[in-house]
């Protein structure tokens, strides 16, 4: 099964931080991408730009509306996702509390619409 | 744990409690043969399980014969999954495990039918979408999955306590224990919830006068069901002979001293004292407090009252200082405790013995 793991956290938080407390945290997520990476369960991932830079659009009644910020003002703010394959729920929650962000954060897992024709 | 409880319990003083009481046996024996069990599962196998989600509540004699013991464990750990609300997992057990209908079940938790019916589908719904595992949870999961179930057999219960009792929420409650006990032998709190469950329903005809609580003092004891109190003694032995304590032993432990003829305040109070570490609360202190004021004296269980934080709303904690105030003889201050413990009380007949009270006090 393939699940969305929607991380979230108090951006705040991180600017808080020290250079080398962030570095330990890029550590981290490097260690947690090259395992999914060596067990075949990475599908995709990313680090978000600060929810500053977010542009929402909404078409309603053929008018396209674009505006500034993100879908909704939350404490918590999308930094990142991954996509990764896992066999049930426990072992997707297991790599999301390996996600650095979880400390503090909150990490939605989110299974994707298996599309491929087997069982699921 | 409203009333105050009371323990008989022989080997822990004797033998001494284990050093680590709050980790867990897991019988290595009988998880070897799940594992293997698991891997010749197949697929088709999984999807047979899932389809059983889909069918409607069975009588439970049904799915005695029906379920293989293993398969039946899996459903109640999937039913009880952390990422189902503590509402559906209580729906989704009692459906799936209970002998009670949907309708029944909704009367019982007062839910509007079509509430608990939507409930219910979207449970399943989840159950298969998010991959909820049909498994018993590997060793390092196992504790606190366990602890889970535990918790919605005890919500089960609590749910009939009343008042009003609801008896045949209590009564399955006390099925799905009995059904965990023979499926999972070797997990000591599990024979701690049946036997628990036991002695507490074993009071039920006690419990309530006139549509309100009885406290556990106050009860005719003529009336607790000496039989289910003896299940609950051979429960609770079921779960001490496995040598690791937890709070749910601990409590039984102390509702059994309170089912013999005289208690031993001591053990209650150190039983207390180990529930306490294990599983602290302001209300465990508050028994144990009672405890200790009936082993070494009222001022010792004032220390231990007068501790207590996070009660102040709570009439027992004011009633219970009040009557320790009053055994010391400083009357002025146990007056001024009676009157507020008369202030927050819930209902005429606590209203009634506080007031007594305050009058003896006066004489």
């Amino acid at each position: 099964m393939q699940y969305l793991l929607l991380i979230y956290s108090d951006e705040s938080m991180w600017e808080s931080l020290s250079e080398d407390e962030r570095q330990a945290i890029h550590l981290e997520y490097g260690r947690l991408t090259t395992d999914l990476r060596a067990q075949g369960k990475l599908v995709g991932g990313d680090e978000l730009r600060p929810v500053a830079t977010a542009t929402s659009v909404r078409v309603r009644q053929d008018d396209t509306i674009v505006s500034d910020g993100p879908f909704a003002e939350t404490k918590e703010a999308l930094g990142g996702y991954y996509l990764i394959e896992a066999d049930g729920l426990d072992e997707a929650i297991e790599w999301a509390a390996r996600i650095p962000a979880a400390r503090g954060g909150t990490i939605e897992i989110r299974p994707t619409v298996d599309r491929s024709g087997g069982a699921s | 744990m409203q009333d105050a409880f009371a323990t008989a319990v022989e080997r822990w003083p004797r033998d001494g409690v284990p050093d680590n009481p709050g980790a867990w046996i897991v019988a290595t024996a009988r998880n070897r043969a799940i594992d293997r069990i698991r891997r010749e599962r197949t697929l088709a196998r999984k999807t047979e399980l899932l389809a059983r989600l889909e069918e409607p509540a069975r009588p439970s004699s049904e799915n005695e014969e029906n379920g293989m013991p293993d398969e039946r464990l899996e459903l109640i750990f999937a039913c009880c999954h952390p990422a189902l609300a503590a509402d559906a997992q209580v729906a989704l057990t009692l459906s799936l495990f209970g002998g009670l209908t949907t309708p029944e079940i909704a009367r019982a938790f007062i839910v509007p039918e079509p509430t608990l019916a939507q409930r219910l589908v979207r449970a399943k719904r989840k159950i298969r979408d998010a991959g909820i595992p049909l498994r018993v949870p590997p060793d390092h999961l196992l504790p606190e999955r366990l602890r889970a179930v535990l918790a919605v057999v005890y919500l089960v219960f609590n749910g009939g306590y009343g008042p009003p009792v609801r008896s045949e929420l209590c009564a399955e409650a006390i099925r799905l224990a009995a059904l965990l006990a023979t499926l999972m032998p070797d997990e000591a709190e599990v024979h701690g919830l049946h036997a628990l469950l036991l002695f507490q329903d074993a009071r039920r005809e006690a419990r309530v006068r006139h549509g309100e609580l009885v406290l556990l003092e106050q009860q005719d004891r003529a009336l607790w069901d000496r039989d289910e109190i003896e299940q609950g003694r051979r429960a609770l032995e079921r779960g001490l002979v496995l040598r690791a304590p937890g709070p749910y032993q601990l409590q039984a432990g102390i509702a059994a001293a309170h089912a013999e003829e005289e208690s031993d305040w001591v053990r209650i109070s150190l039983l207390y004292h180990r529930l306490a570490e294990l599983a602290p609360s302001p209300v465990v202190d508050l028994n144990r407090a009672v405890a200790v004021a009936m082993a070494d004296g009222p001022a010792a269980g004032l220390a231990i009252a007068d501790r207590v934080e996070g009660l102040d709303g709570y009439y027992l904690l004011h009633s219970t200082r009040a009557d320790l105030l009053r055994r010391l003889g400083r009357t002025p201050e146990a007056r001024a405790a009676y009157e507020r413990a008369l202030e927050l009380a819930p209902s005429d007949v606590e209203r009634d013995f506080l007031r007594q009270r305050l009058a003896s006090l006066a004489a």
